[in-house]
């Protein structure tokens, strides 16, 4: 088909596993563009003089140029454009919201539909995976210089890769037994394969990178034995891993998960996968409690591990809801129910202890609160109960204190999250650095990776002049 | 990869000892701590307490009852073998303190895990009291060690093979009767924490327990351990997992501890198949 500057209302959708088939199997959702579907979705792209698009990313990738490398066809190009500003293109391209930043800004959105700037992100990275020539980018002359790097999310993979490069020599501590954080352990396989991942890992081993897992630092080692140990400077990126729970009765049924521990047994236990043995209890009858993108990823879950139903619980309205859009749409696409204006009061059980049924609420909406969204109000005498077997809050974490409980030096505000100078995330604690969700509460992968970004960069600058 | 450097089948096939190499763990451990292990890619994450440590060697000992697949897995490893995974030291450090007489009691596996301890108390200069109990004399393990540490040593076994016949319940009455203890830890299978709990409750004897829900982060990310305490929801690797016996929900503790049961096992096996059907069709399509 011949795209004109004409046509450029028609989005290019990116080809996608029907849901009928793809509710039953981990495999990925979206299966990519060809290289002329990609080329053609670029040539929708005006290349505006002040492109809006990039102002809404928080790493201001060069929007714009990559998409007109595609257009030309010069991909092995425009994955190193990407590349200026964004070490994981593979994994934002799958998992930016991007409608509420690049795409969300992007001029053709004013009219029709915005370029769709993730998926071609995400078309280059894949490329490049396939037909590159695998070559590493050019490492700076050794500087002698140690850094620890807490954590193999997001911040801390790109405050490795940035450092590296300059020059440093770096290690990884890891608390779990595999690198990657929420990526490995928290967003499914259909959304995320873990084979990305585990390739954008093995790039940082093969610059340098050391990666010891299973170390919990706070237990295993301090961070202030980490420096006294040698090494010159500490990135504290350990994310929100504190599962919260609404206290409500019930709650510690068997059947009753955190998503946190529900997708680590899936994702990074591979519950789903016989040859692996995580046990789980099996869901016929699933309620999911919460909005986001952790919530459906729970539910899609739910659904592929062979629940019958699937509901999402969730206390405001679907306008409200915070998961991606793209999430929200292939969940109900794949048959989980949306329950709105509902919120859970208590689980009941059986004699064995195990979970039977939810009791909720119905809410409406007030006034709006401290987040300018419309306060959910319960409706008096309006309860109702339903049959369940395996309920999984996703009602947002916290700030786990394991790290920070041990390192007094590090201030902390009343979250219990890491005060860190939001221009370069310095800490109070000479020579340690913190960004990602631990400072921010949880967030998103690219703003992790931007607060890794400006650490590195102010971690280099301390290495080679001082504090 | 963590090596094992000793192997040792206190009962046979049914209660193992492996010292493993782990340095770094090894050098910070302290009593009450725990370790968790994989074997391989595929296997679960295993909590398992260090029942001694040896900061020269370099080494960490853990005792564990083959009670599953994993257990099972892990008695299959040899001198020379390796774990995949090995992480610690996890959980918080036994409050060590000098009170006066401390009265130690074990049951079963437990008594791996009271043996640091019950050292530790020793060396703090308490008096020590420990009370044994096990089905019958193979299950009696460490009792040298456990008897070398000790002031005062009663052994109980159900069938009255070693020791006294009955519970340790029965010793401990005793002693509260005639010596009254100033700390009681106990340790074991969860009725006999529970039954102990029980015995020391009306004279509000401080009882320390510890408990060992299914685990499976042992960081305080997942919330899969949370146990109930005095009505509040705790996660045994972080905030324990060591407690006060009379405010713990035993209870609730052994229903959770029966959540993988054989019946789901069955169920996600079926489901598993199902599973495998369809994802090969796909791959075929
Ligand atoms: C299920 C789920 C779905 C999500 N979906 C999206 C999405 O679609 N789009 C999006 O942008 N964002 C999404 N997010 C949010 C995003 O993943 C996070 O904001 C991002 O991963 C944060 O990165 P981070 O580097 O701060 O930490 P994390 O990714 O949380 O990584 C922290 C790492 O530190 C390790 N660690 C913790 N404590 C210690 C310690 N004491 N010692 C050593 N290591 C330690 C952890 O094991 C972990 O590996 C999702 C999150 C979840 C949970
Ligand atoms: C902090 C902590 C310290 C521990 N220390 C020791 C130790 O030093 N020595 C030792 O022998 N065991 C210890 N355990 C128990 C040990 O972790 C379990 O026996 C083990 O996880 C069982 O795994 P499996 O796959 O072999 O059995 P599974 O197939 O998982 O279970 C077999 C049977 O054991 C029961 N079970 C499952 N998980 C546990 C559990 N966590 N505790 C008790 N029973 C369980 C099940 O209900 C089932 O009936 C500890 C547990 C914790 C949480
Ligand atoms: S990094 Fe994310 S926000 Fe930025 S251009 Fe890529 S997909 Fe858009
Ligand atoms: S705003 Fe849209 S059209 Fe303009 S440069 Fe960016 S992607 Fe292209
Ligand atoms: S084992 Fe996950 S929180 Fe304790």
């Amino acid at each position: 088909m011949q795209e004109t500057k004409k046509t450029p209302l028609d989005r290019h959708p990116m080809p996608e596993q029907p849901a009928e088939v793809r509710r039953h199997n981990f495999l990925e959702v979206p299966i990519g563009y060809t290289d002329e579907l990609a080329r053609a979705e670029a040539t929708r792209c005006i290349q505006c003089k002040i492109p809006k698009c990039v102002e809404g990313c928080p790493v201001a990738v060069p929007i714009p140029r990559f998409i007109r490398a595609i257009a030309d066809g010069r991909f092995a190009e425009g994955i190193r454009i990407i590349w200026e500003n964004n070490a994981l293109p593979a994994v934002c391209g799958r998992v930016c919201p991007q409608e509420i930043q690049c795409e969300g800004q992007c001029i053709l959105g004013k009219k029709g539909k915005p370029v769709a700037i993730g998926n071609l992100e995400r078309f280059l990275a894949d490329w490049e995976r396939s037909h590159g020539d695998g070559s590493l980018p050019e490492k700076l002359a050794p500087t002698g210089k140690r850094v620890a790097v807490v954590g193999s999310g997001p911040s801390g993979l790109t405050v490795a890769g940035d450092l590296v490069l300059k020059g440093h020599s770096v290690t990884i501590f890891e608390a779990f037994h595999k690198p990657g954080g929420v990526l490995i352990y928290g967003i499914p396989e259909f959304r995320l394969p873990k084979a990305i991942v585990e390739s954008e890992v093995n790039t940082l081993e093969k610059l340098g990178v050391e990666i010891a897992c299973n170390t919990v630092v706070g237990r295993a080692v301090d961070v202030s034995e980490l420096l006294a140990e040698g090494f010159d400077a500490v990135f504290v990126g350990v994310g929100a891993g504190l599962p919260r729970f609404m206290n409500i009765p019930g709650e510690n049924l068997i059947g009753v998960y955190s998503a946190n521990e529900y997708l680590t047994r899936t994702n990074l236990m591979k519950a789903y996968d016989p040859a692996y043995d995580t046990p789980m209890v099996p869901g016929r009858n699933v309620v999911v409690i919460g909005g986001g993108n952790v919530a459906m990823d729970s539910a899609r879950t739910a659904l592929r591990m062979g629940a019958e139903s699937v509901k999402i619980v969730y206390r405001r309205s679907r306008e409200e809801m915070p998961a991606r859009a793209e999430e929200s749409h292939h969940a109900e696409q794949e048959g989980v129910e949306f329950l709105l204006l509902a919120n859970p009061l208590r689980y009941d059980g059986n004699e064995e202890g195990r979970l039977t049924s939810v009791t909720c609420e119905r809410m409406t909406l007030g006034e709006p609160d401290a987040s300018g969204r419309r306060r959910p109000v319960p409706l008096k005498d309006a309860d109702f109960t339903m049959d369940c077997d395996l309920a999984i809050i996703a009602v947002g974490s916290g700030a786990n204190p394991l790290l920070t409980s041990s390192e007094p030096g590090i201030r902390l505000n009343r979250w219990g999250n890491i005060e860190a100078n939001p221009e370069n995330g310095k800490t109070t604690m000479r020579g340690v650095w913190a960004g990602g969700d631990i400072v921010t509460g949880a967030a998103t992968v690219i703003l992790a990776m931007g607060a890794g970004r400006k650490a590195a960069d102010s971690i280099h600058d301390y290495l080679l002049r001082g504090w | 990869m963590f090596k094992i450097v000793r192997q040792e089948e206190l009962v046979t096939s049914s209660v193992i000892l492996h010292e493993i190499e782990a340095p770094r763990i090894a050098r910070k451990a302290k009593p009450g701590q725990f370790i968790m292990l994989k074997a391989t890619e595929t296997g679960e994450r295993i909590p398992l307490t260090m029942a001694d440590t040896d900061p020269e060697a370099g080494t960490v000992t853990v005792i564990f009852m083959v009670v599953g697949k994993s257990t099972a897995i892990f008695a299959g490893l040899k001198v020379g073998d390796a774990y995949s995974d090995l992480i610690g030291p996890l959980g918080r450090p036994t409050d060590i303190e000098k009170v006066g007489h401390v009265v130690c009691v074990g049951g079963g596996t437990g008594i791996a895990v009271l043996h640091p301890i019950a050292r530790a108390m020793k060396k703090a200069g308490n008096r020590v009291t420990t009370i044994l109990g096990a089905r019958n004399v193979d299950f009696l393990i460490l009792k040298d060690k456990m008897s070398a540490i000790s002031d005062t040593f009663i052994a109980m076994s159900d069938d009255g093979s070693t020791g006294r016949k009955g519970f340790v319940t029965d010793a401990l009455k005793e002693i509260l009767a005639t010596d009254k203890p100033d700390l009681v830890v106990a340790i074991g299978p969860v009725p006999m924490m529970k039954a102990v709990s029980e015995v020391t409750r009306p004279d509000g004897i401080h009882t320390l327990v510890s408990l060992n829900p299914v685990m499976v982060d042992g960081t305080g990310m997942c919330g899969g351990c949370r146990v109930t305490v005095g009505d509040q929801t705790k996660f045994a690797c972080v905030d324990g997992p060591e407690f006060d016996g009379h405010l713990v929900d035993f209870d609730g503790l052994s229903k959770r501890l029966n959540a993988y049961k054989k019946v789901e096992v069955t169920a996600m096996d079926d489901h598993r198949c199902r599973m495998e059907a369809q994802a090969n069709s796909l791959a075929k399509a």
